[in-house]
């Protein structure tokens, strides 16, 4: 499917998503609360057929908190990225997509355990490194510890 | 006699949780599986990781390019060439240069005996994991010729940061393509010599049919690339679905097998190494005069955000690079294959002995540091 045609499919079924300017996918930036909804739609889609998610990570920008997910279909071969931002630094919160994707489960323990970022209804919310009397959440921009030397 | 309350508890209670590592052979590290039993067989089991988490995400983020390319060697420290690979590729998309032909053979080569090495050291260990203690003199006898390849070449045996964004840190050594072909001549020799031990064995058949079993649609939900997802039928080969290098030049085939018992994943990776001897082959005595390094002012990515997916000897690297524009990156990412392959151990192990869940686990080929990053 050519990136028009994502395009078009996506706006269709979600007129508020925004396009992201990725040159390599196609990317759809979306509100938090729709994410679940938009990865559903995308998984079940007989066009889309999204049924692998090979990347999920996050990334501490000034605006907020970024969750990126790289999606393809192993069948039809296209590839996706969404992205949702979090703007509430202190208290990030957005629904897990464990439930469509496996591989999420972790992929999600892995983001709150380094940027505390809290998914909800995952069954599973652990921190996945490091120990589970760690203080804070390394990846960060902010984050200090003893060892974190100043410039 | 009547039964008790207490009798009737610990009836209910017939298992116990041991735990497996983190200083197990059969882990090929430090993992930790908190296996709980009932009887000689797994009900559930729960992988602990970050025994070697070294937080190379974050340091990366206060190194330049070139310096954050030796800390993904440490990695999956047996696909080094091909993690340094991954990074070198992504900022070249992100600087939108292009490297020559002769850096593509050579990146190419270099990946495939990687490739080779890799599955070699496998093969050894998992041997020894099923009580064959032969398959590792056999392995490591032929893989130390490709580690004196490496170290002729790059100076280092096996974390050589050879690869670099905007091409190679120096020309192969002159030796390389004698050196190479000698290689690949004794090896098709060698070869046949790994299927006569292991893959007609009648008792490793019984160890290995049958066992583990994960389905296509469990491999692709769990994420799991490489040699365990395409023995279970997923189209997973990044070197088929987005060729980089000089992949789009060479003719091999995907190994697919739809099974997914850990027979044929063994099976996948035996024939994986045919398929490599023959992509070395094809580029080994072409490869085209040229320039090895691109002479770049600075090496900077543009503001924004690049990904770049490869094939390593586990499966499908990513590296996720998101850049303000300078020398650092903002945050730097890796989608390691080891960490998406672990997690389906659970589901697949469910019911077998104990005995078998260090062939299942030997046959998914984890690297802990991988995981852990």
């Amino acid at each position: 499917m050519t990136r028009e045609e994502m395009t078009a499919l996506v706006r269709g079924k979600f007129p508020d998503v925004k396009l992201g300017s990725n040159k390599q996918f196609p990317e759809f930036i979306a509100a938090p609360d729709q994410i679940h909804s938009l990865c559903t739609a995308l998984k079940e889609d007989a066009q889309t057929k999204m049924d692998y998610l090979f990347c999920e990570t996050a990334a501490d920008r000034k605006d907020g908190f970024h969750l990126v997910y790289h999606l393809t279909s192993s069948a039809l071969g296209h590839c996706v990225m969404l992205r949702t931002v979090l703007t509430d630094k202190a208290k990030p919160e957005v629904e897990t997509v464990g439930g469509i994707w496996m591989a999420a489960e972790f992929y999600e323990r892995e983001i709150f355990d380094l940027f505390g970022i809290q998914f909800a209804h995952h069954p599973d919310l652990r921190r996945i490194f490091l120990d589970d009397d760690w203080v804070g959440y390394p990846l960060r921009k902010d984050y200090k510890d003893s060892f974190t030397l100043e410039h | 006699m009547e039964e008790t309350l207490l009798d009737i508890e610990l009836k209910e209670k017939e298992e116990y949780i041991i735990n497996m590592g983190p200083q197990h052979p059969s882990t090929h590290g430090v993992l930790r599986l908190e296996v709980c039993l009932e009887g000689e067989k797994v009900k559930y089991l729960r992988p602990h990781c970050g025994y070697i988490h070294r937080g190379i995400e974050k340091m990366s983020e206060k190194l330049t390019y070139p310096q954050l390319l030796h800390l993904t060697d440490r990695m999956d420290y047996l696909s080094a060439h091909i993690n340094n690979e991954a990074v070198a590729l992504c900022v070249e998309n992100a600087m939108e240069v292009e490297v020559s032909d002769r850096v593509k053979y050579i990146r190419t080569i270099l990946a495939e005996l990687t490739r080779i090495a890799s599955h070699q050291l496998w093969w050894s260990a998992f041997g020894m994991d099923l009580g064959a203690l032969t398959t590792f003199f056999y392995g490591l006898r032929d893989r130390e010729k490709i580690l004196d390849i490496f170290e002729e070449t790059t100076g280092s045996r096996l974390i050589q940061s050879y690869i670099t964004p905007g091409g190679l840190m120096g020309d192969i050594h002159p030796n390389f393509q004698k050196r190479t072909k000698e290689f690949v001549k004794y090896f098709r020799k060698k070869l046949p010599e790994y299927d006569q031990l292991l893959t007609g064995n009648v008792i490793f058949h019984e160890r290995t049919q049958g066992i583990g079993i994960m389905s296509k649609e469990d491999a692709i939900d769990y994420g799991v690339t490489g040699p365990p997802g395409r023995a279970s039928g997923f189209h997973c080969d990044i070197r088929k679905i987005a060729p980089y290098s000089a992949y789009p030049l060479v003719k091999f085939n995907q190994i697919l097998f739809t099974e997914g018992d850990t027979f044929h994943r063994y099976l996948v990776r035996i024939k994986e190494m045919w398929e490599s001897l023959s992509i070395i082959e094809q580029l080994i005595d072409n490869i085209p005069p040229g320039e090895t390094m691109l002479s770049l002012k600075a090496i900077k990515a543009p503001k924004g955000e690049y990904y770049q997916r490869v094939e390593t000897a586990r499966g499908e690297l990513g590296v996720y690079i998101v850049s303000d524009g300078g020398p650092l990156p903002a945050r730097i990412h890796y989608r390691t294959p080891n960490f998406s392959n672990l997690f389906v151990l659970n589901k697949i192990a469910q019911g077998h002995k104990i005995a078998d869940l260090v062939a299942i686990s030997g046959s998914l080929d984890l690297v802990i540091p991988d995981i852990d990053r």
